[in-house]
């Protein structure tokens, strides 16, 4: 039975390749194939298009989302208002309406009437009785509960015009060796198709056409990008204690390792994997790596983070190669375990207790995390020094198009300074701290390398020749040098990068930013552009800072420090470490758990400029 | 001074193992702890058991944590690297090390602190991954660095300098390997040298982990009357169990003297610590018995010493993880490194 009202009239303006698309359903019941699916369809149509997944920290029962935007511009940060909401679980009915824009469609399953209560008169609900199809056609709740996902992504075929041949080989692969699967898919997907047909407007105003954007872009998570950066950086051993959203790291590095580093001749492996006891433990491997001379490395997330921190300490003294990946998630505390936040870039920089400070790099995407690692492992081992690649659950989790990925075979790893045993036979006495080179940078040995390259690490005060030392003089020597060779870096690691008002004309407006969102912040400085206020982008890239951040603060009037954190953790930063005035830095901040959108750093930037300046707007307020 | 250089001289008429190596050889620095320290007793066992090996100084690895345990690797093997990292969590420095290097030798020394306290959790996951490790705990039931606070391993009713007694029961170290299977378990006394240094060659040959918990009594904090770690109070409640039968005979040191008899064993102090073996015909290789029988022993207020455990069929974590032969850090790039071919070929299941 179907009790969905008339639709008001639809609007005149029609787009093609410029959705927003929210799917609610519950966790669980198999949505998230069925969500891929269509991300996947809309991505071999050749049209730009993200994927966020929005869900519980549960495994099966709480109301999870998905949501794709397809942008034909390349603009794939999250929208906040959607053209249509395929609401699947009643738990969610109310708030998942609400999110429609006005004009927008409502999906929903139409085997049970919708209250009245959820009926909005601006949006247009589109009922198919998924539900009552999937009984009529289906044995089993399993597989009745599988294909109301398919039937849906047959409904949206229809009305989006998402490419059905594609739907079926990409469907065709996934169950080439189950063909009873194959045939229930290939029939939900007629049903909804069907049925969407014979009773809406097909397709949409808003809907989608093939184009040709992706020929050259792989779809990826960075987590499986950075995992794939340690498999070509050559990193051996992984230790690591499972956190959301920091696991298919290691699961993906562990899935690689599987295919790639295996011995030929003997099927042995060319790597180890250690599921430690804690992050305490995962830590100490990695410090133990590194000290021993692999490339090591280990992911977490904040919770992590905060217990690996006297590791971290000892690593930064002793000076110990060690790579950290910090997939950060919303803190404090547990705080929000499956949802995004950049709330860790100070924990980060500064972790562990006294005086440290970190080389990090700050990935914006999955192609930088692939990128980054393997700098990451290079710069770890040039510094002797941990080095942190900060991301973050929407860049980490979450479905990204970006370039193909590409190695230069010519490569090769940057091991810093370690001597062998014949440079020991040569020299006369090691020092494993003397700044022989006047560089910051002192020699190290390796384990069993040398009798003569023996020292004792220590995380307790030592002097430049590694003795045990309680004495001023000898400690701060070392302490110096430290923070001198850790500035040093900053020439070495990735460079800002800066993207002038797109108009060419010279702005007194700067934007100032790092990591994931970078994609929000390049639409939203096309759209404040558009509208009369050229604005400047400088995307940090890493610590230690370049010089051309100061340069870039200098340049601009006023410059807004765009982050997901509470505190503004970057603009801190910035103005302890370039060191510039605070008060010539705004900050721009969402940190409640969702990927930045366009429209947020838009506003605030609005909000900001009228509250200083008066400045009279034409930028429209709300960006679909 | 924090840090004292030692004279490297060594007679001409000293002694050479098979590497024509002395003992001078084996030593570092010059030990920082109290005159009379058990720890240091262990430290020259180490050493002598590390000459007796023939072991290249140089592929050794020498970890600690910290406390006074934790010093001790400075004050021997001067030639061999060394890392005391951070309080409780040796034993993961030391499984990313091995599982670095994995022919190298590696010992770790800990306290009762270090390893029952703080380091608990880090001591059982190193037990149950079994890594290559030569694991001695210098207990003595007192934190000694921070002046004479209870440990885990202080016995009920023992009482700290300042008077007060332990109300919580301890935990065995012993015990707590065997309940999590740990594959070589033994128990000594620092002052009995000639038992403990075999025990801990045993230990160093034996391939995977080996727990060697030494009873080494604080002279400065807990030596006195109440104590149950003192030197008097150990000595009067030893026994012990001789098992020589794991050294491999080229290398046999054995504890000589046969079960029913005691022996004076000298101490580094000039005390005689008298040493009696109980049990004729036990079987280290049966981990129930063992179990049942050192528990036994503790209620009764003995301190079984000894190989009390061994399993030479258990696979250590290499082996388990099926690691290569060659040490990773051997491993060259290009075979690390699949090329960019492969990731072509990957790339296409990414569209």
């Amino acid at each position: 039975m179907i009790t969905t009202p008339q639709p008001p009239a639809p609007p005149s303006g029609a787009r093609v390749n410029d959705v927003a698309l929210k799917i609610g359903t519950v966790n669980g019941t198999g949505s998230a194939s069925a969500n891929g699916l269509l991300r996947r369809a809309i991505f071999r149509m050749g049209i730009p298009v993200s994927g966020k997944n929005l869900f519980p920290s549960n495994i099966q029962g709480l109301p999870t989302w998905y949501e794709i935007r397809a942008n034909g511009g390349g603009h794939t940060a999250r929208s906040r208002s959607f053209d249509l909401v395929v609401a699947m679980n009643p738990a969610t009915y109310r708030r998942d309406i609400d999110e429609v824009r006005a004009g927008g469609w409502v999906l929903h399953d139409s085997s049970w009437p919708l209250g009245r209560d959820l009926l909005r008169d601006d949006v247009t609900f589109l009922g198919a009785p998924m539900a009552q199809m999937c009984a009529d056609n289906f044995t089993g709740d399993r597989v009745r509960i599988l294909m109301k996902n398919i039937i849906y992504v047959g409904v949206l075929a229809a009305l989006l015009e998402i490419d059905r041949t594609v739907l079926r080989s990409l469907l065709e692969q996934t169950f080439a060796k189950k063909k009873a699967l194959l045939d229930s898919n290939f029939l939900a997907l007629r049903l909804g198709h069907d049925y969407a047909k014979e009773h809406f407007e097909c397709p949409l105003p808003v809907h989608l056409a093939p184009m040709d954007e992706n020929r050259e872009s792989i779809i990826i998570d960075g987590n499986t990008a950075a995992a794939l950066g340690c498999i070509y950086a050559g990193a051996t051993l992984a230790a690591w204690y499972p956190i959301t959203p920091s696991t298919s790291l290691v699961d993906a590095f562990s899935h690689f390792c599987g295919r790639y580093r295996k011995d030929p001749e003997t099927g042995k492996n060319r790597y180890l994997i250690v599921q430690a006891e804690d992050e305490l433990g995962a830590a100490g491997v990695v410090v133990g790596g590194g000290w021993a001379g692999v490339r090591s490395f280990t992911a977490t997330s904040g919770p992590g983070l905060s217990l690996m921190g006297e590791f971290i300490g000892l690593a930064y003294y002793a000076e110990i190669p060690c790579v950290f990946f910090d997939v950060q998630r919303t803190g404090p505390s547990t705080g929000m375990p499956t949802r995004t936040q950049q709330g860790d870039i100070q924990s980060v920089i500064y972790a562990s207790h006294g005086d440290t400070k970190h080389i990090a790099l700050f990935p914006a995407d999955p192609g930088e995390c692939f990128h980054f690692a393997v700098d990451a492992f290079d710069l770890a081992e040039r510094f002797q020094t941990p080095v942190f690649v900060v991301s973050d659950l929407d860049i980490g989790m979450n479905d990204w198009v970006i370039p193909r990925l590409e190695w230069d075979d010519s490569y090769r790893p940057d091991r810093g300074k370690v001597l062998d045993a014949d440079e020991l036979e040569e020299i006369g006495t090691f020092f494993r701290y003397l700044d022989v080179d006047g560089d910051g940078v002192p020699y190290r040995t390796l384990p069993g390398t040398h009798p003569r390259g023996a020292y004792f690490t220590r995380g307790s005060g030592h002097d430049r020749y590694g003795r045990y030392t309680e004495d001023e003089e000898g400690y701060t020597d070392v302490m110096d040098r430290l923070d001198r060779k850790i500035g040093s870096a900053a020439p070495a690691v990735p460079a800002p990068v800066l993207r002038a008002s797109p108009d060419g004309r010279r702005a007194s407006l700067g934007i100032v930013a790092l990591g994931g969102v970078d994609r929000a912040i390049l639409e939203a400085q096309e759209i404040l552009t558009a509208g009369g206020l050229p604005v400047d982008y400088l995307r940090i890239r890493a610590f230690p800072f370049a010089n051309s951040v100061g340069t870039f603060l200098e340049a601009h009037e006023r410059t807004f420090v765009v982050e997901q954190n509470r505190d503004g953790q970057l603009r801190s930063i910035l103005v302890t470490e370039v060191p510039f005035p605070g008060d010539r830095l705004e900050s721009v901040r969402r940190f409640g758990g969702l990927p930045l959108s366009a429209t947020d750093v838009v506003e605030q930037i609005q909000e900001k400029l009228g509250e200083r300046t008066r400045l009279e707007s034409s930028v429209p307020g709300t960006f679909a | 001074m924090s840090w004292i250089a030692k004279p490297r001289v060594a007679h001409p008429g000293l002694p050479r193992n098979e590497l024509g190596l002395t003992q001078r050889d084996y030593e570092g620095r010059m030990s920082t702890l109290c005159a009379g320290c058990g720890h240091d007793s262990v430290t020259a066992a180490l050493i002598e058991a590390f000459y007796g090996l023939n072991y290249p100084p140089h592929r050794i690895v020498k970890l600690s944590g910290i406390g006074c345990s934790g010093k001790t690797p400075t004050y021997f093997l001067n030639q061999a690297h060394g890392f005391n990292g951070v309080h409780g969590r040796m034993p993961a420095v030391a499984t990313g090390a091995a599982g670095a290097n994995r022919t190298l030798t590696y010992v770790g020394i800990s306290g009762d602190g270090d390893s029952l306290s703080i380091g608990l959790g880090q001591l059982a996951h190193a037990i149950r991954r079994n890594v290559d490790l030569l694991y001695v705990i210098e207990n003595n039931g007192v934190y000694g660095l921070t002046k004479g606070q209870f440990s885990a391993s202080a016995d009920v009713g023992s009482t700290a300098k300042k008077g007060a007694a332990n109300m919580q029961p301890p935990i065995d170290p012993v015990l707590l390997g065997l309940s999590l299977g740990v594959g070589f378990v033994a128990r000594s006394f620092s002052g009995d040298k000639e038992q403990l240094v075999p025990l801990l060659q045993a230990g160093l040959r034996h391939r995977g982990f080996a727990l060697v918990d030494v009873i080494s009594p604080c002279v400065t904090f807990n030596d006195h009357e109440g104590s149950t770690k003192s030197y008097r109070y150990t000595r009067e409640h030893l026994t012990e169990v001789a098992d020589a039968d794991f050294v491999e005979p080229k290398r046999e040191i054995a504890v000589s003297y046969a079960p029913g008899e005691s022996i004076d064993v000298e101490m580094h102090d000039g005390g005689i610590l008298r040493l009696r073996k109980l049990a004729e015909g036990f079987d280290p290789t049966d981990r129930d018995r063992a179990y049942a029988h050192i528990s036994e022993r503790l209620h009764r207020g003995e301190v079984l010493t000894g190989l009390l455990h061994v399993d030479k069929g258990l696979r250590e974590m290499h082996d388990v993880a099926g690691t290569v032969d060659v040490p990773l850090v051997e491993v060259p790039h290009g075979d690390l490194c699949p090329g960019s071919a492969a990731l072509d070929a990957l790339q296409e299941s990414f569209r």
